[in-house]
């Protein structure tokens, strides 16, 4: 079950231990960060895409930690259960003595890590994870990747601004659905538009026609259809289309999971001219985007595409190597999250972010986005900006 | 009123298409199981296998979608062969917990050789142009690939059940689930009964999964994901039958299908609860033998 990928890894973790020991080498400092990732079970796609985008950054940028210091990252496979990233979560930081943990796609799977970071004093950089109360529930939890929140209330907003006036939802039912839910749901109702009914389907899914047929019965102006993107996105298309949704004349928007870049080559032409709310696009032309993209497609081939979840992964390793080089290696958990929650980057490939140091939360550009055909490919086409965006329900809802 | 006419119509034909894929993949599962016995979990890795050739061909290579198809098939087929030869055949009327740690074994390790060969991504099969779209009938208008796939499962079903009933082999067949011994005793040659059996068998799961891949997609963990729906179609249908796996194929897709959409939060655990209640009352299948 341990994907394969990680063989390689711990020979080289072993190598990395030995040739330490066999030198002797006194100033050799390794900082040791646990990955806690679902390489197995069904968000193994996302996860891959994340994993991807921290071994890309980490590798390139090796060569610019300080004299002496290097990275070991120890990678661990959650297999999309939430009990099994705990005990992980545990080993790494009683056993393997990790300074920083890192990763982690789901929502559940961080909720039940979480509480161990407070008492160990070990920060957790969450490259996925959306759940949007997960930074409150242990203050050594910080965000590189987004909140549901702060694409999903744009983007109910921005469908009662077109005049839509009735709505429908439709959700995956664990958390990170949830959230998609009760934001759209706030940013349409309070843009005056109108909720016909909300549905939450099962977390494994194969086929979506019965859920979306209920939405074509309804006939509201909009659905929100979200589902937590890899294939489960392209199954939600093809229902989509063979139901004809589009054509009787009902909007759809969604979060960027409804339309996953690396998954757009396998819809056909259903999603032309979908709008969806995302924090970043393949197709944006920021340079630092086009570097990124290029680097990319250097390591992993031209067919590969990365998508949202490898620029949360290496926007995360960007935050940690900045600590590393900044500390040199030597940081306290405490220094750690203090120096991770004011951390900035103006350059990330999805434009500038930062961390919001009361709520260690990402902070970042939400951008509306049109699914175009360029150059005979469909791409998620940035067409407007809501600049630098804090999450909403943080904001409607402060800590007691 | 029409408009919840237009609904069921919808439900029905989805759930249709939904059941043939569900009865292809899991007929050869249930006539395995009740002829030779063998808890075959990975029943779906032969599926599997069907969908990555195809979607590989089609994706890679550019091959014809009708080629690809019996290309997946026969993959599907000619992997079984060594499989059964090499492992299965040992495994005959032993213990049922030797043949089910045996099978989840191969699950496990199908999910890390595809990861491995295909990656974690899911292969995507795009059907040819004229199956793509859809086509109007009686004023109302139903996808074309669905529609194929319910002509496919009728076509198959009736090609089995006379194979099964017309040719000497079905025969053959049909004695050994009745009375593996006698047939013996009267010349057949079960062995290598087994073998073809089991080779039709995760043929059509091969080909189930080739035809499928737009439904049910491939992914690693494809033998894994769907196989409680297929084990739920052999065990409702009972073994060693053709006719029992499509009744409950039928009855689980579109039941499936309609209790999703009448009841969308609690409609996924339906089939769960038919499956109990079903199995309460006839414990070894609808079409099972006692």
């Amino acid at each position: 079950m341990l994907g394969n990928a990680l063989r390689p890894r711990l020979l080289a973790a072993a190598a990395v231990l030995f040739s330490a020991s066999a030198f002797g080498a006194a100033e050799a400092q390794t900082v040791k960060i646990g990955i806690i990732n679902s390489y197995s079970g069904f968000v193994a796609q996302a996860a891959d895409e994340m994993q991807k985008g921290i071994d890309l950054y980490a590798k390139l940028h090796e060569k610019d930690l300080p004299p002496g210091v290097k990275v070991e990252l120890i990678k661990r496979d959650d297999t999309s259960n939430p009990e099994t990233g705990k005990r992980l979560a545990q080993e790494l930081i009683t056993r393997d003595q990790v300074q920083l943990l890192a990763g982690v796609v789901l929502s559940p799977v961080a909720a039940a890590v979480a509480p161990l970071t407070a008492e160990a004093k070990v920060p957790l950089v969450l490259t996925n994870a959306a759940g949007v109360q997960l930074t409150r529930l242990s203050p050594y939890v910080v965000r590189t990747s987004f909140t549901l929140w702060q694409q999903c209330d744009p983007i109910g907003k921005w469908a009662a601004e077109q005049g839509w006036k009735t709505g429908f939802t439709e959700v995956t039912d664990f958390i990170a659905g949830h959230d998609s839910e009760n934001a759209f749901v706030k940013g349409f109702t309070d843009g005056g538009g109108k909720i016909l009914d909300s549905v939450r389907y099962p977390m494994q899914n194969p086929d979506f026609v019965p859920f979306v047929q209920r939405v074509k019965d309804a006939h509201p102006d909009v659905a929100f259809l979200w589902v937590p993107a890899q294939t489960q996105a392209t199954a939600m298309m093809n229902a989509i289309r063979d139901l004809g949704l589009r054509e009787a004349g009902i909007h759809i928007v969604s979060a960027q999971d409804l339309l996953p870049d690396e998954e757009l080559p396998k819809m056909g032409d259903t999603p032309l001219g979908l709008i969806t709310a995302g924090n970043y696009s393949t197709a944006a032309d920021r340079p630092a985007n086009k570097a990124f993209l290029a680097a990319w497609s250097k390591e992993y081939g031209d067919q590969s595409i990365p998508d949202f979840f490898s620029v949360g992964g290496w926007d995360g390793m960007t935050a940690i190597f900045d600590l590393i080089k900044q500390t040199k290696g030597k940081f306290t958990g405490d220094e750690a999250i203090a120096f991770l929650s004011h951390w900035k980057n103006p350059d990330s490939p999805r434009g500038p972010i930062e961390i919001d140091p009361n709520t260690r939360d990402i902070v970042q550009n939400i951008y509306i986005r049109e699914v175009k055909k360029i150059d005979g490919r469909l791409a998620n086409v940035e067409i407007a900006t809501i600049p630098m965006v804090k999450d909403p329900w943080k904001e409607l809802n402060p800590p007691k | 009123m029409t408009g919840a006419l237009s609904a069921a119509v919808s439900i029905g034909f989805h759930g249709l298409a939904f059941a043939m894929v569900l009865y292809l993949i899991s007929v050869g599962l249930s006539v395995t199981m009740g002829l030779m016995g063998f808890v075959n979990l990975a029943h779906g890795v032969f599926a599997m296998l069907g969908g990555y050739v195809m979607t590989s061909l089609m994706n890679g290579w550019g091959v014809p979608f009708a080629l690809a198809l019996a290309a997946a098939a026969l993959a599907g087929a000619a992997a079984s062969i060594p499989l059964e030869r090499l492992l299965y055949r040992r495994f005959y009327g032993g213990e049922e917990l030797d043949q089910v740690l045996l099978t989840m074994g191969l699950i496990f390790m199908s999910v890390a050789g595809a990861t491995h060969l295909w990656g974690p991504l899911t292969q995507h099969m795009q059907p040819p142009g004229w199956l793509s779209g859809h086509f109007d009938l009686g004023g109302r208008s139903f996808p074309a690939y669905r529609s194929f796939l319910i002509v496919c499962g009728a076509v198959l079903v009736t090609a089995l059940w006379l194979g099964l009933e017309r040719t000497r082999f079905g025969a053959q067949v049909r004695a050994a689930v009745d009375n593996l011994r006698m047939a013996q005793s009267v010349g057949i040659n079960t062995s290598r009964l087994f073998m073809l059996t089991f080779a039709l068998g995760s043929g059509l799961a091969g080909l189930g999964g080739g035809l499928g891949a737009d439904l049910l997609a491939i992914s690693p963990s494809y033998a894994l994901q769907y196989l409680v729906y297929f084990i739920i179609v052999v065990a409702v249908g009972g073994l060693g039958s053709i006719r029992g796996p499509f009744v409950a194929a039928l009855l689980i897709g579109v039941a499936d299908t309609a209790f999703k959409y009448l009841l969308p939060e609690l409609g996924a655990f339906f089939i769960y609860a038919l499956t109990m209640a079903l199995l309460l009352w006839r414990p070894q299948g609808l079409f099972g033998r006692a």
